[in-house]
């Protein structure tokens, strides 16, 4: 029987327990979610309005300070609520604690690539058009 | 009982399918499919800031069968994980806990997200 299985050893205390960022993350989830209402209906509604758009009206709409800083802050709440609902994924199915680790590890730091690739995109076509 | 062997929740053999369970793994399938969503958002900025060449191929691949219906995927993911993520967001205030609110709320995500769905693309193909 492994040592985790038995309660009364110091295993459970030493090796395992919280992260203790459990309640952040759980209050970040949902102020993202929050954020993320407005910012998706206006990411639809401006997808719809330009989606025949040839390029210089789109880039012209992107340029806009309105456009530029929406989909700034879309980026930075999409990609902090994705990393956290990946994370909570891994962690629901992925049981071998290194193979989680990693995993988790993987989702932060491509979220955050994505973000600042996203953000640099998007400041491209908006300052130099 | 050795971890690999103990038997896991739920179990998918046995359980019948409810619109709980059902709505609630699609909202984790959807919120799955969005991510990949992402990565194609800023694939498409990406492309935007490089310039009009790029994005004229870009827009002709959308354009195709496999890109319309990747699109139309993407629309009801979107609007399926908007809806559904504001009934978890009541649940997460304490409300809409009683079992008919739950299926009501429900039924309610499911319709809302296709007519969303449907409205987006209607308004898509007048313009």
């Amino acid at each position: 029987m492994e040592e985790a299985d038995n309660l009364s050893s110091p295993a459970p205390v030493q090796d395992l327990g919280s992260a203790r960022e459990g309640a952040k993350q759980w209050w970040m989830q949902r102020m993202t979610a929050v954020a993320l209402i407005p910012l998706t209906l206006w990411l639809a509604a401006s997808l719809l309005r330009h989606v025949a758009d040839d390029y210089a009206t789109l880039a012209a709409w992107l340029r806009t300070p309105l456009a530029a800083v929406l989909m700034v802050l879309l980026l930075i709440a999409l990609c902090y609520h994705m990393a956290l609902g990946l994370k909570v994924i891994v962690e629901d199915y992925v049981h071998v604690e290194r193979v989680k680790v990693a995993a988790v590890a993987v989702i932060h730091v491509l979220s955050v690539a994505l973000a600042v690739a996203g953000i640099f995109a998007t400041l491209r076509v908006a300052l130099t058009g | 009982m050795p971890r690999a062997l103990r038997p896991l929740s739920p179990d998918l053999q046995i359980y019948r399918p409810q619109l709980t369970s059902v709505l609630s793994i699609t909202h984790r399938i959807t919120g799955i499919a969005l991510s990949a969503g992402a990565l194609l958002l800023v694939g498409w900025l990406a492309i935007a800031a490089s310039g009009p060449d790029d994005y004229a191929r870009l827009h002709a691949l959308l354009g195709t069968g496999f890109g319309l219906t990747a699109m139309l995927v993407w629309t009801f993911a979107l609007f399926y994980h908007l809806c559904n993520g504001i009934r978890h967001l009541f649940w997460d205030a304490g409300r809409g806990f009683e079992l008919k609110a739950i299926y009501a709320s429900g039924w309610a995500v499911l319709g809302a997200s296709i007519a969303l769905t449907a409205a987006a693309w209607i308004l898509s193909s007048r313009v």
